[in-house]
């Protein structure tokens, strides 16, 4: 996407909102991206430590939502670092050639209660799906927090091909959870 | 004539090498699987190694609530008082063994953040959080316990068949699926 094109609709975003409650500021240190799987069968965890993530949330106007997230895939922490090297390599994220997974929104359903569902693109290694991540707003004092999830299938991107297409070690369903803490920022109100 | 052998139980006797079976494949298993690269051959590897292992968990506590209703049955006589216990001493110390390594894997598990599938079928609690640090020591700890059953199973094989071939005595054939019973 162009840079024009990128920063148009935040910029009319901003432009428009002269609202109090807008979340807008991601509080980097205290949100978090894991993701869960299984590989015989064993539930596994695992985060990716870098990511950068801009968002601009306001309840009243949900609709009007926007979150952009940019996963940096090599700095992904399975707990071993053998994985590390392996899933950051070539028949899986080939980090190389493809650094980094992005989820683009488009729109946002509200669910009903404090629920809502984010609709996007999701991008990784070269490849772009629609995805419905369904979230959780809460409001905490001066922040705002959103839990939600939604689960991909690697196979879907080509990730972990080769020997590792196998799906009875490494299973194909992937369920990626975000955590992320916005404060408003008082600079746009 | 000779004097009819009194045997272990037939449970006995098939739990015994039912065990050792066990840990004849599980063993060089541990230490193959500790040298591969990862693939999914090696994670396949590492669960069989788990499910082995935990198998031969249960498989000694099957054993050692048999033994409580069912004493071992007694040493020939010629075999010296002194070496009838460190006999027994060593059983003891192999079934503890048989008991701790599998919890030092299952502790290991625990730490290094992967749960216990038992089959794939049944998921064993973490006993401990994840902790890198305490996920390495127990790894090494497991080594250890691990070499010595070696050196241990190493002496209790090597007497077995002493028994057996120089002394001539009717130790090992106690534990033999074969043969004629005492009495039952
Ligand atoms: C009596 C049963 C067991 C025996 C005889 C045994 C034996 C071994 C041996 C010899 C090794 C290789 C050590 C080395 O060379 O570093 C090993 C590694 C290992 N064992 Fe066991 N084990 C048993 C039970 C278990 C259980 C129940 C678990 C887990 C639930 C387990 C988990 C592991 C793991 C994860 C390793 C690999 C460590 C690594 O390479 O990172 N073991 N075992
Ligand atoms: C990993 C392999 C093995 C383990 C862990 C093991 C363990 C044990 C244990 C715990 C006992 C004590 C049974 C009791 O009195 O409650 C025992 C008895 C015995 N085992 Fe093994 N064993 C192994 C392999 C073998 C092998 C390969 C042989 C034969 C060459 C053997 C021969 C015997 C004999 C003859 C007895 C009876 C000894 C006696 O009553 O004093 N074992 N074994």
């Amino acid at each position: 996407m162009s840079p024009v094109l990128y920063f148009l609709p935040w910029f009319l975003l901003l432009a428009s909102s002269a609202h109090a409650l807008e979340f807008n500021e991601v509080q980097a240190g205290k949100s978090t991206i894991t993701f869960a799987y299984k590989q015989m069968n064993v539930p596994m965890e695992g985060k990716f430590t870098r990511f950068s993530a801009r968002i601009a949330f306001d309840p009243e106007r949900s609709n009007a939502a926007q979150a952009r997230i940019e996963v940096d895939l090599a700095s992904i922490d399975t707990g071993f670092s053998e994985s590390d090297d392996e899933v950051a390599g070539k028949l899986w994220f080939n980090a190389k050639a493809f650094p980094a997974a992005q989820f683009v929104s488009y729109g946002v359903r509200v669910l009903g209660g404090n629920r809502y569902e984010a609709l996007g693109k999701f991008s990784i290694k070269g490849k772009s799906m629609d995805v419905s991540a369904p979230f959780t707003f809460r409001q905490e004092g001066a922040v705002a927090v959103f839990d939600g999830s939604f689960t991909l299938k690697r196979l879907d991107y080509a990730i972990g091909e080769g020997i590792w297409s196998d799906l009875a070690t490494v299973a194909n369903e992937v369920q990626v959870k975000f955590h992320i803490v916005a404060a408003s920022s008082p600079a746009k109100k | 004539m000779s004097p009819a052998i009194v045997r272990y139980t037939r449970t006995s006797i098939a739990l015994h090498w039912l065990t050792a079976l066990l840990v004849i494949v599980t063993f060089p298993l541990g230490v193959y699987m500790h040298g591969l690269a990862l693939s999914p051959f090696k994670l396949q590897l590492v669960s069989y190694h788990k499910w082995v292992g935990v198998t031969i968990f249960l498989l000694t506590v099957a054993r050692l609530t048999w033994r409580i209703g069912h004493a071992p049955p007694p040493l020939p006589d010629s075999i010296p008082v002194w070496q009838q216990r460190a006999a027994q001493g060593l059983h003891h110390i192999l079934y503890a063994l048989l008991l701790v390594i599998p919890v030092s894997g299952w502790l290991m598990s625990s730490a290094k953040g992967v749960p216990v599938v038992y089959l794939g079928l049944v998921q064993l609690p973490d006993l401990v959080g994840k902790d890198k640090a305490l996920g390495d020591m127990l790894e090494e700890v497991h080594k250890v316990l691990n070499f010595g059953l070696l050196a241990l199973v190493g002496m209790h094989v090597a007497a077995a068949l002493k028994h057996h071939f120089l002394d001539k005595d009717t130790t090992l054939l106690r534990m033999l699926p074969f043969g004629k019973r005492d009495g039952s």
